[in-house]
């Protein structure tokens, strides 16, 4: 049993290498100099890793199956790398239709970043509470993961269109934006790189507190900037919080949370700092160039066909085998609770970016953004509703 | 009604804006989809006279003009979008927290989020989605829903059942995928027709006009899925009346046979064991996860249970006999179910007091002799309870579950959880009264001059389970509102109505078409129809945004 999570966890690590690998291979077909036979052949590498790749993630996905007992997307680690899964899959689905190979460029590193930023998470495997006991678990959480990952390609097609096509000449309103949406994915990598470094060196420090009047134990695996309120350290010779966690941040472990979020925007900001230094230009105008030969109205379409295709699967897993899962489960299909509620407004959105696409002026990049917008959405139910809004959902 | 004849012979209703069978633009119409400023027609519902974009006289007619817009549709969405949001910064009145320090909204939000708590509860966000204006907002969608569809499902329709191959040359070159060809020969057109009619494309000629078209039920898709999320609106309405939506709630203690709330006592259910199991710590698999976990995670909640049904006899007021109707376990998501009833394992209490048993000594006894005996069953407890000797002991208050709230006991709950009693133990053949204070843990002597004292000697505990009773007629509502919903949503993307037009212009042949969604897969459609042939490939005639 324990060599079966030793494949699993190496076939994840062998997945994320073959992905990265694959990028460099989409990156060298945009390559002026190559001739059209070698960019094929890139081409074809680069689509065939991404699948190996995949098939990698599956085995992955399989064996931990296999070694718990259940399908493993019952927590923070699971669920969000098997997100990062689906929406490999369903790049690799809207390569075939379009055999756009820019698209790959980005919907890998963004996989990536997904799949790397849930590894941050335990690792464990946990026991499934009664709840989850069931069928409807996998039949659910997959449907979902797979729904918003095709939405996801919709984003990237949007960010590649927006990267394409804004101004970088003079600085605007939209290039601010733009490099917000990049800084943000940056943000997600500093994440990363901060928990494997704290990780490495193996950092602790235990505070105890009081949260809503039990008396709580902080295990802090990154130096305290900000301590729990009222705090007392239990770890000698660790650093002095410089201040506390405001009052009205309630959630379970917010002070950790709160601490884990400052580190992660300074290693981001200093990464995205770094590298505005190193390219002495916006990250989208340094981008921008090697996108040239990208069709925009292409973008656009697949940007458009992404959501097409996305919102029917979105809406049955999100929304009707989750009704279905909750009037089993919890006696009541829907019962508002933050989880349910997000998952409504991202119907919502999409709802809306497919009505607006009836009306003139709302192709190209106003469209573009709103898929971003929509992104920002799931991302938040994903990640934002476990951590930030208790519930039913929060697990993690 | 003034009609519009064009000039193809076509009368065309009042408001059309591209003639329905040949498509030629009527000259007056051309602002109502803004194609007066445009190069490209806006093909959205075929240019059909809609009558909102008609009619704008009466407060009816304005009323279904500003339902009828996908733009205020779209507002629509965009309101209740926000307003759901809103609703969760702070948990509704539902989810406050077992914890929390008061289950009063009053008090809870302000307590634990501050002035913005208050301000959440005061706004009544606190239960936002039943409040009458996010109802009132679902309505509105569900109006606009209605309105919308109808405004162009009908015309569209019509449209598309008298559209002729025959279209105006204006038609045709304003078309989004649009070409010429001079010399075209009609082996190559022959040759274009038959590669169409093999990629399944429906062909209808007139004269050398040709209109290939595929998919056209994929038009239909939008109206079908909003007839389902109607049908889900219905449902929702329908599931606020009691006759279509039963919630109870019942607690039953193990070995207890209550009847079922909501059957009009009909049902009757008795708890055989209520089980809770927790998973082992030392299993190899989740020994990590339970560790940081850092208490003991439950695997099983189940009430074996057997329902009970009233046998009718015919006879009035006879004694009632009870016939059993079901025996099963209910679990987490293994609902038990009967004649249209569903019971859901939902709370459980463990450990529930059924009798206590108390011994009255002396209070200077070191050895707390007893002078009687006696056991009070906690279901049923007696006024007084009258001991050998001839002491009597009264129970002049009972807290079944007792705390101390604000420096004053009370009861929690009805249920023997914790419980309490103050007692009055009347002496043989003396005057005064001595009050006694006795619980789990507890004998607290009031006045501290208490000759006699009670103690616990032995209790009898046993589980209850929680189970919600729900009866909804309305399921299958939403269910096939799901469905319909789901078969439109894919009718509409998953498939798409691509209309091809072979026009011949003299020497020249035109080639037009037109798709309302994927432009990519109608592109390869024609490039694959056009290989071998000299016909030029369509040029994407769109005037992008900017």
């Amino acid at each position: 049993m324990g060599n079966l999570l030793e494949i699993s966890s190496t076939m994840l690590y062998t997945a994320f290498i073959l992905y990265l690998i694959a990028t460099a291979f989409f990156g060298a077909t945009i390559k002026q100099n190559k001739n059209s036979n070698q960019k094929g052949l890139a081409e074809k590498i680069g689509i065939s890793l991404t699948v190996i790749g995949f098939l990698a993630q599956l085995v992955y996905f399989v064996t931990r199956w296999m070694a718990s007992g259940h399908a493993p997307v019952s927590n923070m680690f699971e669920f969000v790398t098997f997100f990062g899964m689906a929406m490999v899959l369903a790049f690799i689905i809207l390569y075939f239709i379009y055999r756009f190979t820019i698209l790959g460029l980005f919907a890998l590193p963004v996989a990536m970043i997904v799949i790397a930023y849930a590894s941050m998470f335990p690792r464990d495997i946990a026991p499934l509470v009664p709840s989850l006991q069931s069928h409807w678990l996998y039949i659910h959480v997959t449907t979902v993961a797979l729904g918003n990952g095709i939405l996801a390609i919709s984003f990237v097609a949007g960010l590649i269109y927006l990267i394409r096509q804004i101004d970088q000449s003079v600085s605007s309103k939209r290039t601010t934006w733009l490099e917000l949406i990049l800084y943000t994915l940056v943000l997600f990598i500093g994440f990363s790189v901060i928990t494997v470094i704290f990780n490495i060196t193996g950092y602790e420090a235990k505070f105890n507190y009081v949260e809503n009047g039990n008396e709580v134990t902080a295990n802090y695996h990154m130096p305290p900037i900000v301590g729990p309120k009222e705090a007392q350290a239990m770890t000698q010779g660790t650093m002095e919080p410089w201040f506390e966690t405001p009052e009205w941040m309630h959630g379970k472990d917010a002070p950790r949370k709160f601490n884990t979020l400052i580190w992660s925007f300074l290693t981001g900001t200093l990464l995205y700092l770094l590298t505005r230094l190193a390219l002495r230009k916006r990250i989208g105008a340094a981008i921008q160039p090697i996108l040239k030969k990208a069709n925009p109205d292409l973008l656009d379409e697949v940007s458009y066909r992404a959501v097409a295709i996305g919102f029917p699967v979105f809406t049955l897993g999100g929304l009707i085998f989750a009704a279905i899962w909750a009037q089993i489960a919890w006696d009541r299909f829907w019962g508002w609770d933050p989880k349910e509620v997000w998952a409504l407004i991202t119907w919502f959105f999409y709802a809306a970016f497919l009505h607006l696409r009836l009306s003139r002026g709302w192709h190209g990049e106003r469209s573009a953004w709103l898929a971003v917008g929509g992104f920002a959405i799931i991302m938040f139910n994903l990640i934002g509703v476990n951590l930030l809004l208790a519930g039913l959902h929060s697990y993690a | 009604m003034n009609n519009i004849k064009c000039e193809c012979g076509h009368v065309n209703p009042e408001g059309t804006v591209l003639c329905e069978a040949c498509g030629k633009p009527i000259e007056k119409n051309q602002h109502i989809d803004g194609n007066d400023t445009k190069k490209l027609l806006n093909m959205r519902y075929d240019g059909t006279a809609r009558r909102s974009q008609t009619y704008n006289k009466s407060f009816i007619d304005k009323t279904w003009a500003f339902f009828s817009s996908v733009k205020v549709g779209v507002w629509l969405i965009v309101i209740a979008l926000i307003a759901s949001a809103i609703g969760t910064i702070y948990p509704q009145q539902q989810y406050i927290p077992t914890d929390a320090i008061s289950r009063d909204p009053a008090v809870f939000y302000e307590d634990r989020y501050g002035i913005f708590g208050k301000i959440f509860y005061q706004l009544g966000l606190h239960n936002l989605y039943s409040s009458w204006w996010y109802m009132l907002l679902i309505a509105l969608i569900g109006v606009s829903l209605v309105i919308c569809s109808l405004d162009r499902f009908v015309p569209l329709y019509k449209a598309l059942k008298r559209q002729k191959p025959k279209r105006h040359k204006t038609f045709i070159s304003r078309q989004r995928f649009y070409s010429e060809t001079d010399n075209v020969s009609d082996d190559e057109v022959e040759q274009l027709k038959t590669e169409l009619q093999r990629q399944r494309y429906k062909i209808s000629e007139d004269n050398g006009h040709i209109l290939a078209e595929k998919g056209r039920f994929s038009r239909w898709g939008p109206y079908v899925n909003h007839i389902g999320l109607i049908i889900i609106l219905i449902a929702a309405l329908l599931r606020t009346t009691p006759l279509f939506y039963l919630d109870q709630y019942v607690w039953v203690r193990e070995g207890e046979q209550v009847v079922i709330p909501g059957t009009d006592g009909e049902y009757f259910i008795e708890n055989k064991k209520f089980i809770l199991e927790t998973y082992d710590e030392n299993d190899e698999r989740f020994k990590e996860a339970i560790k940081k976990q850092g208490e003991m995670i439950p695997s099983n909640f189940q009430t074996n249970a057997i329902i009970y049904k009233v046998k009718d006899d015919g006879v009035v007021g006879s004694t009632k006999e009870l016939e059993k109707v079901k025996e099963d376990e209910i679990r987490l998501n293994h609902p038990l179910k009967f004649d249209g009833y569903t019971l859901y394992q939902a709370g459980y209490q463990l450990n529930e007091f059924t009798s206590m048993s108390f011994k009255l000594h002396k209070t200077d006894d070191p050895e707390e002799k007893a002078i009687d005996t006696f056991q009070i069953d906690l279901t049923n407890p007696k006024n007084e309870y009258k001991l050998d000797n001839g002491f009597v002991v009264k129970i002049d208050d009972y807290l079944p579950d007792y705390e101390l709230y604000n420096g004053q006991p009370k009861s929690k709950t009805n249920y023997p959880r914790n419980p309490a009693f103050v007692f009055l133990v009347y002496p043989p053949n003396k005057d005064d009264v001595e009050i006694s204070f006795a619980g789990i843990g507890r004998n607290i002597d009031a006045t501290g001059e208490n000759e006699y004292k009670l103690g616990i000697t032995d209790f009898d505990v046993r589980n209850a389970s929680g189970l919600t009773v729900r009866r909804d007629y309305t399921l299958p509502l939403f269910g096939l509102g799901a469905l319909i919903f789901m078969i439109g949503v894919i009718q509409g993307m998953y498939w798409q109505h691509r209309r091809i037009w072979i026009h011949p212009n003299q020497n020249t042949l035109l080639l037009a078409a037109h798709t309302n969604k994927n432009w990519f897969g109608l592109k390869k459609d024609i490039e694959k129809a056009i290989a071998n042939t000299s016909v030029n490939n369509v040029s994407d005639q769109q005037e992008l945004d900017k």
